[in-house]
């Protein structure tokens, strides 16, 4: 079948098989590996993305469900440039752009271990601070529920999005007035 | 030497490229003309194979090969046990099984296709005639009369009887005011690190060269064993251990797949894959724990613990893994926990029933321990009607008693077990903790005070109490260009050792962090080493990166004094720069030194050139940290749910290197830990099927799981190591259990019920509530 999508802003055109999953569609055609795979049952969230701006598990979505829509994955989320498709991310390719504050905060607060969740982890943050700009530790405990660490025990991931949710409202005004095009 | 960043919290250096997505695990790598295994397993757990046919999976679209245990019956050696228990019988788990399968999961045949779904399809097409037998899944009924051995050639299913005695037993019974006898059970475990297993195998016929990358804690050892295992030259294979997503101990071990992709690559020429499902994974991957204790204790009515017996039935699984005989052991040689009891006695009966193996999951034994050591001290409290804190501090060793020598036959390095009691005392508020719990209880609602004062053994550890070798390596070369690279055996997965030994380099050194580059996982680069487990990496292999760069700055100091014309003794490495303490003047930079090594005009006569160090440090002794850990519990007795409401946590892993990376360490292992206590359990049927097989059926805590863990630390040195650092990865998971089921015992000690063995699901507390008919006493 033929799908069409944006990915961390580019356009692609794709022939795939109707089975074939989401998250092996980025993975094993597009070459993103970033999103992994945890349990093939959404339950671990390690294959989190963002489908139209909002966090879903790409483990148990078919790439044909997602055509048509924007993706953002854990490459697109740093920023050197304004086009972000989204304003999430530009899709710039990563490892050369501004972290993200999410992935700032989990860098400062030491929110990872093995980093194999940090993806689906850090994608469920945007996610939620997109929606609620000061969440506080209940709802960040709530966010992040359907996100499994094995290793961290979350106290440093919630201070991570503690962080970033402090970062991105004091970078508001500064934001407006530069039209960065970041979501806050 | 001064310390700029040893002891300060430094921001990992791994983490860039994984909060990117740019890092690579394996199942990250593609190599061109990659093929992808997929493995057939038993769907019974115990069963005579018939016949296995491929013939329709051969054909199959896209399959390249297919295989039975029968076609590879001699090529590669079953899985290897490095544990060895006298007269302990045979039990080795073959690569693929051949006429008896023995467990749910056990893999039949194996598949390789052109894609991982045309792979998997083809398992669909294979038949295997199984003839089902009666599975033994009750570990107490495979030892009972007239039970079918599972293995050909036992004459039952006893693997091997371990007993080990300290102590005056008998006299310490006879001198007994009283006898406390428990049953407990420290429930089978399910480890779950979010990266299953997964390996990638290449062979290059012309170099005749095996490269495997796998998800492994230990990638020395395992390419010794795979070279064993497939009769294959070691000097010939390379294993690459890329990111490792968790390991927890599962990853510290030798699987049949890690030899069987690199077997199908040899066979086929062509690079293979094989990632792990998460099914696969709660199936075949070890699991942890799983012991029943029948506990005697002899106690004065002063609240001394005189003696301990303990007998153990460990359910080994069906056949060993790496360690598996090994890990109740450790169980016996902690027995006695953090105190001083003179009399001691452990005697262990290994099992084998249809399950998967038990191994090393976080704690490997030692959380067992401390559970059983510190349900008795809760229990001794409620025999004698005393607070659980009076109990344990009389029973303390003092700071002056060590080093201090259990009657388990160990020496405890260093200790100070009041005051990590002292400071959690403080930082909960205890005396407050109980006047709420009392205030509540008469308002019906029921809290409970956990404590857990634990001692663990960890920095393993000195070659003569280890399998296979206890030491770690490491070598330093610094560059020409003033680059320092340090080699590790201690192959981290998610413990950051790039950034910690990088601040031993810096500080070391007097360079800044960024100079120091630590490479780790790559048998081709790396000197022989052993691996990251057992709290080991820093204790062991830190100490081997630090006696290199020792080695190294010496030979700098010589050079820099050569060159500015001072005594090597005199040179202070600070700041990028290497002088001589009398005068500012008498320096040179780091660089130049290091130039002058490779450059070699300039060199100190017969000085070889360049700079490079390597060290094989053997400990002399485990180390063992301690602490306190207190939690408190509200049940809630119309719905039995347990709800954590507060924990404090002091620990004490001696000096630090980096205390945010030690704070992660122990909220995770804490989390790890209340999993065990409140959520998780591997259930088997009656059919040996695995019911929570699965992430729906097998709960991890998750966030909303958790209240905020206080943490304090108090630190107490080793003099094991140069350091004085005792380690820290499996602290959490080993207290952590003790305080959570005290708490539970307490919140419930109004009903009469003292004792409640894990997981603390609610509808286990509503039952044991409704057969009191939730009446207090």
């Amino acid at each position: 079948m033929e799908i069409q999508l944006r990915v961390n802003g580019k356009p692609y055109e794709s022939k795939v098989e109707p089975r074939l999953l989401l998250v092996h569609y980025l993975r094993d055609v597009l070459g993103l590996t970033g999103t992994h795979i945890g349990c093939e049952t959404s339950i671990c969230g390690a294959c989190t993305i963002l489908l139209d701006g909002k966090a879903v598990k790409s483990c148990t979505l078919l790439a044909v469900q997602a055509s048509g829509s924007e993706i953002t994955t854990i490459e697109g989320l740093a920023s050197n440039s304004q086009k972000g498709g989204n304003g999430i991310g530009n899709g710039s390719g990563a490892g050369n752009g501004a972290l993200h504050a999410v992935q700032e905060g989990f860098w400062e607060k030491h929110g990872l271990q093995c980093g194999y969740c940090t993806p689906g982890m850090i994608l469920t943050a945007v996610d939620l601070l997109q929606r609620n700009k000061n969440p506080n530790e209940a709802e960040i405990r709530s966010a992040l529920s359907g996100n499994l660490c094995r290793c961290t025990g979350y106290q440093h991931i919630i201070e991570a999005v503690q962080y970033a949710a402090k970062k991105m409202s004091a970078r508001k005004p500064l934001k407006m007035s530069a039209s960065s095009g970041r979501t806050p | 030497m001064t310390t700029r960043y040893i002891g300060k919290p430094l921001k990992r250096k791994e983490d860039p490229r994984l909060i990117q997505g740019i890092g690579h695990y394996v199942d990250d790598l593609s190599l061109s003309g990659m093929h992808y295994a997929a493995f057939l397993r038993s769907p019974y757990a115990h069963a005579k194979i018939r016949s296995v046919d491929l013939s329709k999976a051969r054909h199959a679209s896209g399959v390249v090969l297919a295989l039975s245990g029968a076609d590879i019956d001699g090529a590669i050696q079953a899985v290897p046990c490095a544990a060895q228990i006298p007269d302990m019988k045979a039990a080795a788990r073959p690569v693929l099984a051949r006429d008896r399968v023995r467990f749910v999961g056990e893999a039949v045949a194996v598949v390789v296709a052109s894609d991982r779904y045309a792979a998997r399809d083809a398992l669909d097409l294979i038949e295997v005639d199984y003839e089902a037998l009666t599975p033994i899944v009750n570990p107490e009924k495979a030892i009972a009369k007239g039970a079918a051995p599972l293995h050909a050639g036992h004459k039952d299913n006893v693997a091997f009887k371990w007993e080990l005695e300290g102590g005056d037993l008998k006299a310490a019974f006879q001198s007994a005011d009283k006898v406390i006898k428990q049953r407990i059970v420290n429930q089978r475990l399910i480890p779950v690190p979010i990266e299953t297993r997964g390996v990638l195998a290449d062979y290059k016929p012309g170099e005749g060269q095996l490269t495997v990358w796998s998800s492994t804690q230990i990638p020395h050892l395992l390419r010794t064993q795979i070279a064993s295992m497939l009769n294959f030259p070691e000097t010939l294979v390379r294993v690459v251990t890329p990111e490792v997503g968790g390991g927890f101990g599962t990853k510290l071990n030798v699987y049949p797949e890690e030899a069987l992709v690199a077997y199908l690559a040899i066979q086929l020429g062509k690079p293979v894959k094989w990632i792990e499902s998460r099914r696969e994974n709660f199936q075949a991957t070890i699991h942890g724990r799983d012991q029943i204790d029948d506990l005697e204790v002899a106690i004065k009515r002063d609240g001394t613990v005189l003696g301990l017996r303990c007998r153990v039935i460990a359910d080994l699984g069906a056949y060993y893994q790496l360690l598996t005989p090994l890990i109740p052991t450790l169980t016996g040689l902690m027995m006695t926990g953090c105190y001083k009891i003179p009399a001691a006695r452990m005697e262990i009966t290994g099992v084998f029933t249809n399950k998967m193996a038990t191994d090393a999951y976080r704690g490997a034994g030692r959380p067992e321990a401390t559970y059983l050591i510190e349900r008795v001290m809760d229990l001794v409290a409620v025999e004698l009607k005393k607070d659980p804190i009076e109990v344990r501090r009389k029973n303390f060793p003092q700071p002056k008693d060590f080093p201090y020598a259990t009657p388990t036959g160990l020496i405890y390095d260093s200790g100070d077990y009041q005051k990590a009691l002292d400071v959690a005392l403080k930082v909960a508020d205890y005396k407050k903790l109980r006047q709420e719990q009392a205030k509540l209880r008469k308002e019906g609602r029921y809290t409970g005070i956990g404590i857990s004062t634990y001692v663990e053994i960890c920095g393993m550890g000195p070659s003569s109490a280890m399998p296979a070798g206890g030491w770690e390596s490491a070598t330093v070369r610094v560059e020409p260009t003033g680059g320092v690279s340090v080699m590790t055996g201690s192959s981290p997965h998610g413990q950051g050792q790039e950034t910690t030994f990088a601040q031993l380099g810096a500080d070391i050194l007097g360079i800044d962090p960024s100079q120091v580059q630590v490479v780790h996982g790559d048998t081709s680069i790396v000197p022989y080493g052993i691996g990251t487990f057992g709290s080991r990496a820093t204790a062991v292999g830190g100490t081997a990166v630090y006696k290199s760069l020792q080695k190294v700055k010496e030979k700098l100091a010589q050079i820099a004094a050569h060159l500015v014309g001072s005594d090597p003794e005199r040179m202070v490495f600070a700041d990028g720069k290497i002088s001589a303490k009398e005068s500012p003047k008498k320096s040179v930079a780091f660089g130049q030194a290091v130039s002058a090594a490779y450059v070699a005009k300039t060199l100190p006569a017969d000085m070889e050139p360049g700079l490079e160090a390597t060290t094989f440090f053997e400990p002399s002794n485990f180390t063992y940290p301690f602490g306190t850990h207190i939690c408190v519990v509200e049940i809630d007795a119309e719905t039995g749910d347990v709800k954590l409401v507060r924990y404090v946590a002091v620990d004490d892993c001696g000096n630090v290197i980096n205390p945010l990376l030690v704070e992660g360490q122990v909220q995770g292992g804490i989390v790890q830990s209340v999993g065990q206590a409140l959520l998780e359990e591997a259930v088997y049927d009656e059919q040996g099927q695995l019911i929570t097989g699965e992430l729906m059926d097998y709960a991890l805590p998750r966030a909303t799981d958790m209240c905020w863990i206080e943490t304090e630390r108090t630190v107490t040195p080793t003099p094991v190591n140069p350091m004085g650092v005792k380690g820290v990865g499996e602290a959490g998971t080993i207290a952590a259990t003790p305080a959570l089921a005290g708490a539970v015992a307490d919140a419930l000690a109004p009903f009469g019920i003292h004792h409640v063995d894990m997981p603390f699901k609610r509808e286990k507390i509503w039952h044991l509530l409704q057969k009191g008919n939730g009446r207090t006493q």
